[in-house]
């Protein structure tokens, strides 16, 4: 007690407040730890030597198998990892690129232009965020079927160019709607058409949510399973995550080691992007929901 | 000057009239609207309204994309209905995924947010430790994970000595619920944000009358939240019935054991893209876009009555 003293001097209850608060931090350490178990398990058993995935319950491997990793790098049906890893990048660079430049565009007009139809066309940007992907889909693979451009990247593309993707468009809107008109307005004195208005004044300041779109849209095409899996079948134009497919049907464990190393590396762009861009992440989805 | 011009500079007096000389203002500015716009509208025309229209007549036909569409009515339908007893196993599955995931994951969001929400130091650290799990969660990688996790001789099974929740109906559909409710990270940022945009005064007036902290949380945190609370309602509910890549990897693809995971959207894959059957997948597509219209639908109707918007009109 003698030793709790000075910090209960300043205020006179303070020990059930400190003492709450070391239960809230307990529980939510412990809860962290539940949570983090998954991805601790797939880091350990991407090193494990396929006889302790099978024998040992230790979560930590016994020997470091790092040539789990090396037979991971030779890839899946004799596609290297590295090929597969330019392709997930590629799929997902096109993304980013379409999403920024296409989204940025609509919300702009919606965000600060005047034209007809400017409500009803708002009400239904707003509802195709609602709409279900599959509702469209068969469809969308017969057009791009006819196109010729099945077994090829421009079907998972293309679209993001032409702001398919409404969420982004709102995220953007909501941030341009936040942005002092008065520039704009000084821009135009100045004698800026829309255009110059929108490239040199608008564009500049609307950068952490264009942030914020290419990082969900780099991560949601990355971990697209779907769509890539109805479109892409020839083996070398695989992504990662498509390759982690082929490991689906293979159940047994001996395979683990090298199995859970690809899923590691197929992790890890996602991983460092959140450690690099956690900010923008968390609050562009906070932002998502509130002062809606 | 002529009269729609000085009905212009009535609205903006700053704007000087040289630069509306040679058109109207308004129109110019009009057509710069729709150039901004045209990429959106090409998108909404060529990859949802056409597409949606084109499902909507695929429905009625029998097509495998080779050989062209056959009109045969309501058959796809009447099949769906009655005498396909995996659609109903698989419409059984969503729905009693949907209705355990959903609830158990914005529980939790809310419970984490509300303990995060007065935390003075730390609060940063762990609202980004764990919305991580919802940028991994919907990866292949997670999925392979969880699949092993609540396998036989997995964690799960070594710790409770349930054996293998993947191979046995009913717990298989829990173990993918249960990688739902893991994702909690993204609805409780959302709550997190909404809460502390509940202003401290109405705490402390509710505190100066006496009421108790849970009084407090049912008479003002729950009505000031409504809002919040019912956007993630609505968006987690539509998410979760388009749930795809954790039961492909669960089930390898087939939805098993004993269709316990054959989600809507895996029997819809089967359907179109494994059996070739674009005509009944299409109308598959469109039950499932009008049940998620009416589920929403059915939201929004009940949420007058408990959704509380405390700023209406604030919006501009």
């Amino acid at each position: 007690m003698t030793t709790a003293a000075p910090t209960t001097t300043a205020a006179g209850r303070k020990p059930p407040v400190n003492r709450r608060r070391v239960a809230l931090h307990a529980g939510c350490l412990a809860a962290l730890l539940v949570m983090l178990y998954p991805l601790a398990w797939l880091l350990a058993t991407s090193l494990k030597p396929a006889d302790e995935v099978i024998a040992s319950l230790n979560l930590l491997p016994g020997t470091l198998e790092w040539s789990n990793y090396e037979t991971a790098l030779d890839g899946v049906n004799d596609v290297s990892v590295g090929r597969l890893l330019s392709n997930s990048l590629l799929i997902a660079g096109g993304a980013v690129l379409g999403n920024v430049l296409s989204c940025s565009l609509a919300a702009y007009a919606f965000a600060r232009l005047r034209f007809r139809l400017r409500g009803p066309l708002f009400a239904f940007m707003i509802a195709t965020i609602m709409l279900p992907h599959h509702a469209v889909l068969i469809p969308q693979y017969i057009i791009f079927n006819q196109l010729g451009m099945v077994n090829t990247y421009w079907p998972l593309v293309l679209p993001k160019f032409l702001a398919t993707e409404a969420f982004f468009v709102f995220l953007i809107v909501q941030f341009m709607r936040g942005l002092p008109r008065e520039l704009e307005e000084a821009a135009r004195i100045d004698g800026c058409g829309p255009f110059r208005a929108f490239r040199s004044v608008v564009l500049p300041l609307t950068r952490p949510a264009l942030i914020t779109t290419a990082i969900f849209t780099f991560i949601w095409t990355w971990n697209d399973f779907f769509t890539q899996l109805i479109y892409l079948f020839s083996p070398e134009k695989f992504t990662l995550t498509l390759a982690l497919r082929s490991f689906v049907d293979a159940s047994s464990q001996s395979s683990f080691g090298p199995m859970f190393a690809m899923s590691v590396i197929a992790l890890l762009p996602i991983v460092l992007f959140f450690l690099a861009f956690q900010r923008f992440l968390v609050e562009g989805m906070a932002s998502s929901g509130v002062k809606g | 000057m002529t009269t729609t011009q000085t009905s212009a500079s009535l609205r903006r007096p700053e704007r000087p009239a040289a630069t509306g000389a040679r058109r109207p203002a308004g129109r110019r500015r009009e057509g710069a609207a729709w150039v901004f716009l045209s990429p959106w509208v090409l998108g909404a025309v060529l990859l949802t309204l056409l597409p949606m229209a084109v499902s909507l007549y695929l429905s009625f036909t029998d097509y495998d994309l080779f050989n062209p569409p056959s009109w045969v009515g309501l058959r796809n339908y009447t099949q769906m209905f009655t005498e396909d007893p995996r659609y109903w196993r698989s419409v059984a599955a969503t729905l009693t995924y949907v209705v355990i995931a959903v609830p158990l994951q914005l529980a939790l969001a809310l419970v984490v947010a509300l303990a995060l929400k007065n935390m003075k130091r730390g609060k940063g650290f762990y609202r980004s430790a764990f919305y991580a799990p919802s940028l991994l969660g919907a990866s292949m990688s997670i999925a392979l994970v969880w699949r092993a996790l609540f396998n036989d001789g997995g964690t799960v099974d070594n710790l409770l000595g349930t054996g293998g929740w993947v191979n046995r109906p009913g717990w298989a559909l829990l173990a993918v619920a249960l990688l739902t409710v893991w994702q909690f990270g993204a609805p409780m940022v959302i709550f997190l944000a909404g809460l502390q945009q509940i202003p401290a005064e109405l705490y402390e007036a509710a505190a100066v009358d006496g009421a108790s902290r849970w009084r407090r949380f049912l008479s003002v945190t729950v009505p000031m939240l409504s809002p919040v609370i019912f956007f993630n309602l609505v968006l987690q509910t539509i998410q979760a019935f388009q749930v795809f890549t954790p039961a492909f990897a669960v089930s390898a693809g087939k939805g098993g054991p004993a269709d316990s995971t054959l989600f809507y959207t895996l029997y819809l894959y089967d359907r179109g893209f494994v059996a070739s059957h674009m005509g009944y997948a299409s109308a598959m597509a469109w039950v499932l876009l009008l049940v998620i219209g009416a589920v929403t639908a059915v939201l929004f109707r009940t949420s007058r009555s408990w959704v509380f918007y405390a700023f209406e009109g604030d919006d501009r």
